[in-house]
């Protein structure tokens, strides 16, 4: 009597690595030969950077300099106060990953993070206390938003609003005597990643709204706002941003009356914030007319103002359909702040050129700026992650 | 009727560039009237229809809505368009917002409702059209039939004395006609002010009071759906009438 055999799945589902890699990478003598060349070229590629990383460089000049790339000459004794914005933020990021975020288990991972940063790279024993404590807040922020997410979700939003004003009060400080609680640290002392984040930040959230008004001014009916939305945006968008940052750092002095003074980083955040704007209005213009002109007959018909059809109706249209661009915007300008090193501001650009100028680390250019690339990088791909995030949350090409 | 007209039109020129859209457009509506506008494509039956909201300007003669005059002052004009409900060919649902949202949105920011009596409204109205099961979805997940079920039910949401539709069946699939055209003939029977653009003669014939036929810019023809399918005067209304019957 015949055994029943199974049936054989199919062929395509019995394929294992070799057949794959017959198929996709030898599939002929010339799939072959590209196969082996490239294998070959990304082994000496990946083999050589490995062996400079693991033997030649002198990580030395980023362990020792650490606290400059990261805060400049901020005072040391001041410190905990950015710990102490840090950790809000981080406790933000829990709470909000909990209430709106979906994939739990890569919150946690990213919630972790500041505790991988602290064994992943040379820190000293301070900060590495600081980012445990960090990781800890976080998880902490992650643990309350889960237990309560409906109760919470305003005072998150709140949280968010008010963060801004307080990284920059902390930062700056509270009291103007130096022996009172936070005395004032001078702007000349932020430097490092703190001073780059900052110009960054300040930079996306006051370039957003101006650029906003930019777009709808320009698409406006009466004649004077129009002309001026269209003269900003087009003289703005003519001129390179460094020569901008020129102008805000030695211009600006000679129109300001005698006896005043515009701080120097805050004139890098002013010509950082106009002139994003300019590209942010051309932006949202794009997303602008992109609505069909139905919705504002729709919303017209129903006999909302025009203000009113903007605000419900079109805007939060168009927004979301430029969320990619707006967010490369940003990218962007995140790096377009390394500028500000030219005109004297030490961002982690300008750090680095000081760094670098010391007797003792000349010549670690290498290292040096391979590691401030990698904080370039970190930061930007984990801004153009959290926008896909957002993107997939409303639905951006669904409705 | 000793009543007021509710929509008063004289003379009402229009021109796109040098193109005369329309050519001194005269007619009254009497409330709870019912009027079917039909004609050939380009006629300019939808612009007239339009200008009744101001979705068109009219460059000349005068055009009084609900005791209003269509001026250029923007506060008239949002007043008769609070009062003046419109149904488009393409439903124009806000994809952004749920069909609840859509329905109430106008009322509250417009009238200044609460959400709950809004709300509460929009329950009544999509329970009045068919839908209430689809009050949380989004306008992208509905059917045609369905999306113009609800762009009615947000027009009726404002409580309008005048419901404008401009062809508002051309854009849907055969049979999702006869669930909008029953949403309409009902409102037509509630004592609706209605003017409707419209080939969907059988429903001209069940609930209009009176017909008009427009053609090149003017009114051709009008008169009750008996007169006008039993006994046109004009040429081009028999002709018109002969090209959109025979099938």
């Amino acid at each position: 009597m015949a055994t029943i055999e199974p049936a054989l799945p199919p062929v395509t589902e019995r394929s294992n690595i070799l057949r794959w890699a017959r198929k996709n990478l030898f599939g002929s003598w010339y799939d072959s030969l590209l196969t082996i060349l490239g294998a070959w070229f990304m082994y000496w590629a990946l083999s050589s950077l490995a062996r400079w990383v693991i033997t030649t460089a002198e990580w030395e000049v980023v362990a020792v300099n650490m606290r400059l790339f990261m805060i400049g000459q901020y005072p040391l004794e001041q410190a905990w106060r950015l710990w102490l914005w840090l950790g809000f933020l981080v406790f933000l990021v829990g709470n909000s990953l909990a209430i709106w975020g979906k994939g739990s288990r890569y919150s946690v991972a990213l919630l972790l993070f500041p505790a991988v940063l602290a064994f992943a790279f040379p820190f000293g024993d301070e900060p590495r206390k600081w980012l445990l404590i960090l990781a800890v807040t976080g998880l902490i922020g992650w643990g309350i938003g889960r237990a309560r997410p409906e109760v919470l979700k305003r005072s998150v939003i709140a949280g968010w609003v008010i963060s801004l004003p307080v990284i920059i009060l902390l930062t700056r400080g509270l009291s103007a005597s130096e022996t009172g609680f936070a005395p004032f640290v001078k702007t000349n002392l932020w430097g490092g990643l703190l001073l780059t984040f900052l110009l960054t930040v300040v930079g996306i959230m006051f370039s957003f709204p101006i650029g906003v008004l930019l777009a709808l001014g320009r698409r406006s009916v009466l004649p004077i706002v129009r002309w001026f939305s269209v003269a900003y945006i087009e003289l703005v968008r003519g001129v390179p941003l460094i020569s901008i940052l020129f102008m805000a750092q030695l211009m600006l002095p000679l129109f300001l009356p005698e006896g005043w003074t515009v701080d120097r980083v805050v004139r890098a955040m002013v010509g950082i914030t106009l002139f994003s704007a300019a590209y942010l209005a051309e932006n949202v213009r794009g997303g602008l007319q992109a609505i069909p002109k139905g919705q504002f007959e729709a919303a017209e018909a129903l006999g909302l103002s025009g203000a009113q059809t903007m605000i419900f109706i079109i805007l939060p249209q168009a927004l979301r359909l430029v969320i990619p661009i707006l967010v490369g915007q940003f990218i962007a300008l995140f790096k377009d702040t390394s500028l500000v090193a030219i005109v004297g501001l030490f961002d982690l650009v300008g750090i680095a050129q000081t760094v670098l100028a010391q007797p003792e680390f000349l010549g670690l250019q290498r290292e040096v700026y391979a590691f401030i690339s990698l904080i370039f990088w970190v930061l930007s791909y984990g801004m153009s992650y959290l926008s896909q995030q957002l993107e997939v949350r409303l639905g951006v090409g669904i409705r | 009727m000793a009543d007021e007209p509710i929509i008063k039109v004289q003379d009402v020129h229009k021109w796109y560039g040098n193109f005369h859209a329309l050519k001194g457009v005269s007619m009254d509506v009497q409330k709870r009237e019912v009027i079917v506008i039909f004609g050939p494509s380009g006629s300019g039956k939808s612009t007239f229809i339009r200008t009744l909201n101001r979705l068109e300007e009219h460059q000349r003669g005068k055009i009084v809505v609900d005791g209003i005059e269509m001026s250029h002052d923007v506060r008239n004009i949002e007043q008769i368009r609070s009062e003046t409900g419109m149904v488009f060919q393409q439903f124009n649902l806000f994809p952004h917002l749920t069909v609840m949202q859509n329905i109430v949105l106008a009322p509250i920011q417009v009238r200044k409702w609460t959400k709950q009596k809004a709300e509460e409204i929009a329950m009544q109205l999509l329970e009045r059209v068919g839908i209430p099961e689809q009050a949380k979805k989004f306008p992208g997940q509905l059917s045609g039939g369905q999306q113009q079920r609800v762009a009615i039910a947000r027009s009726l949401a404002m409580q309008p004395k005048i419901m404008l539709f401009d062809e508002p069946t051309s854009a849907l699939d055969p049979e999702m006609i006869k669930e909008v055209l029953d949403v309409m003939t009902e409102l037509a029977k509630s004592g609706m002010t209605i003017l409707a653009v419209t080939h969907e003669m059988g429903f001209a014939r069940a609930v209009a009071d009176r017909m008009i036929f427009f053609d090149k810019g003017e009114i051709v023809e009008q008169g009750t759906p008996e007169q006008i399918f039993n006994s046109p005067k004009e040429d081009r209304t028999k002709l018109f009438l002969s090209q959109i019957l025979r099938h």
